[in-house]
């Protein structure tokens, strides 16, 4: 069957009355005829009615329809009637059911054009109860952590062992790669350097330090923030579009107590141990690099690397591990809690937990740097 | 018995707020203690928000729920946990911890507010799941289940504390006709048995004339309660359009809709 080209066109009839000839087949997707010449003569003024003459109309779908509807409101905004029983019955039909129910105006968003000021004071009171909600979970999560010191708290160990499996031997894998890659790197980067001076030895120092004090706890923060915060995150916002959450807190369980601390727990406990294991594994890539790459024997540079690290430099590297566990336990479940109820809200509840880890981590570190250098740490 | 103070539940002038946004203002209900009550209305109109103020999940804008006459939320927290754990809640999906067994969704209820040691807690939640048929089923997860299943599991949880008061969020929503059919047997059997009150949230108007005693009827337009009472009441005596026409599946406004072409087409 073949198809003849749809065809749009307005001219005037008798008495003010535009007549809307249709013709064709509608089927086309990117040759439709649009409402631009109607538009005009409605505009010109002096119309009274709209009428369709629709003798030559072949197929049609949907499109159609769209054409139609649009005219329609382009009749309402010019105040002409609309004579939708000219149509042919069906179409008239379909006009008559999206007409029956009105436009909802008040249901239209009212988004579209806010001022620049009004968005300046929106997003600042934003980050206001943003802010605002981080400190009273903060708070609430404190007083969950009393409370479980006062053998009062609403939480289960079973739940607590397990996620510090999750967290803990089952991130040993890529803990321990990417620990490895630092100390490699950070063995080559002394190599090159310091052998020119014909101090390629203090390599083992390199390595020893700066993994203990610095590289092994933030590396290890951040894997677990991406790994253990961002499931943590997922898991709340899900109970949370799921009303699992709701269902804690109407048989009067803290949700707080009994999801939260669990995972708080489990990672204060675990992120100083998988620390000890980073700056192990660390240091055994420098020692792979240093005795392979330069002249320097192995008992040597265990012997360098014993001498360097200090144990203030050890605690405070592993303190340091244990809290960035309490950074990434707060912000995965905050995002968590504070998951919309869709599945679009776990992704972006998921994506925030880990810039919320991240950027707390790096931040606190820095801190910690400046704090150290005051009390000659 | 004495009427006053049979009153189990009395919502009285709340006004229900989302931020500025008014959702629905001045609703007043009495509840007699053993009565089935629907809220019912519109889609979005705020039925299931109503139920969130009553269960402590959204604090009121203004007014209060009283529960055998005493403010929920006047009292301090540790009053409203208190009645809180008189209360039985059915979500809409059921909102059964997904991590936990079905046995396993009940006992940390019971465990919590029952010093019944372990074997005890595994024999009530067998016995809680038998009474919503689930018999046998005490070891599956939520995943492994069928949403009608999830909803009887989740009232077998919601009825852990032998609850004075059930809430049930469109208990109907998404069950096929007989397996809904059934559930309202069910409530009207726990009812029987129990003496509870219950608070129910739904549209399906089989279930509102079936189990109903006593109901609102919520008007987004006006943004208040049009009507209340026994639902089979309000279908002969009410004079209000609008209560009629949703008793009625709009059916009684036919004649007024037959200008409609749609409506007049002939058979």
């Amino acid at each position: 069957m073949a198809v003849i080209p749809p065809r749009l066109a307005a001219r005037r009839g008798q008495a003010g009355v535009v007549i809307v000839d249709i013709a064709g087949d509608w089927l086309g997707r990117k040759t439709l005829p649009d409402v631009g010449p109607l538009e005009k003569e409605l505009a010109a003024g002096g119309v009274s009615a709209l009428e369709f003459a629709a003798h030559e109309l072949g197929r049609w779908d949907s499109a159609l329809m769209a054409r139609i509807l649009a005219i329609d409101d382009l009749c309402t905004k010019a105040n002409v009637e609309f004579r939708a029983k000219t149509l042919p019955h069906g179409l008239a039909q379909l006009i008559a059911l999206a007409d029956a129910v009105p436009e909802k105006k008040d249901a239209a968003r009212e988004e579209a054009k806010r001022p620049f000021l009004r968005r300046v004071g929106e997003s600042g009171l934003g980050a206001w109860n943003g802010g605002a909600a981080m400190l009273s979970f903060m708070g609430e999560s404190v007083l969950a952590f009393v409370q479980m010191l006062r053998g009062r708290a609403q939480f289960r160990w079973s739940d607590t062992l397990l996620v510090m499996q999750q967290c803990g031997p089952q991130a040993l894998g890529i803990v321990a790669l990417i620990n490895f890659l630092i100390g490699l790197i950070l063995a080559f980067v002394g190599a090159t350097e310091l052998s020119q001076f014909g101090a390629a030895i203090f390599t083992a120092d390199l390595v020893a330090i700066a993994t203990v004090r610095e590289m092994a706890c933030i590396m290890t923060g951040i894997i677990i923030c991406g790994r253990t915060g961002a499931a943590f995150a997922a898991q709340l916002g899900t109970m949370k579009v799921n009303q699992e959450i709701e269902a804690f807190q109407t048989f009067g369980i803290s949700p707080v107590e009994f999801l939260v601390l669990p995972r708080l727990l489990a990672l204060i406990l675990m992120m100083p141990l998988l620390c000890l294991f980073a700056d192990l594994i660390s240091i055994a890539g420098g020692f792979l690099v240093s005795t392979l790459m330069l002249d320097v024997t192995p008992a040597l540079y265990l012997h360098r690397t014993v001498a360097a690290i200090s144990l203030v430099n050890f605690l405070l590297g592993i303190s340091k591990g244990a809290f960035f566990g309490v950074l990434v336990a707060l912000s995965g479940c905050l995002r968590g809690m504070q998951c919309g109820t869709n599945a679009a809200a776990v992704g972006e509840a998921t994506t925030s937990a880990v810039v919320t880890g991240i950027t707390c981590i790096i931040a606190s570190d820095g801190i910690f740097a400046v704090i150290c250098n005051a009390l000659n740490i | 018995m004495n009427p006053a103070t049979d009153c189990k539940i009395e919502i009285r002038d709340l006004t229900m707020a989302y931020g500025s946004f008014v959702v629905m203002r001045n609703i007043n209900a009495r509840i007699r203690r053993g009565e089935i009550f629907i809220i019912m209305g519109a889609s979005g109109c705020g039925k299931s928000t109503l139920l969130r103020h009553m269960i402590g999940l959204k604090q009121p804008a203004q007014g209060d729920v009283y529960y055998d006459g005493e403010a929920f939320w006047q009292s301090n927290e540790e009053a409203r946990t208190e009645k809180l754990r008189r209360f039985g809640v059915l979500f809409q999906s059921g909102a059964l911890w997904s991590s936990m067994t079905l046995a396993e969704n009940i006992e940390l209820v019971l465990g919590e507010y029952t010093g019944f040691p372990p074997a005890e807690l595994h024999g009530i939640a067998r016995l809680k799941l038998a009474l919503v048929g689930l018999k046998g089923f005490e070891d599956y997860y939520p995943a492994e289940i069928s949403g009608g299943m999830c909803k009887r599991a989740g009232l077998a949880r919601a009825l852990a504390l032998d609850p004075d008061v059930l809430f049930f969020d469109e208990p109907s929503a998404g069950l096929d006709p007989i397996s809904s059919r059934n559930l309202d047997n069910l409530i009207l059997q726990l009812r029987d048995t129990l003496g509870a009150t219950f608070v129910i949230v739904t549209h399906e108007l089989a279930s509102i004339f079936t189990i109903g005693d006593t109901s609102i009827f919520l008007d987004p337009n006006t943004r208040t309660m049009r009507a209340s009472g026994n639902p089979r009441e309000l279908l002969k005596a009410s004079a209000d359009p609008a209560v009629q026409e949703f008793l009625t599946r709009g059916e009684s406004s036919a004649v007024a809709n037959a200008a409609n072409p749609i409506n007049s087409r002939a058979p």
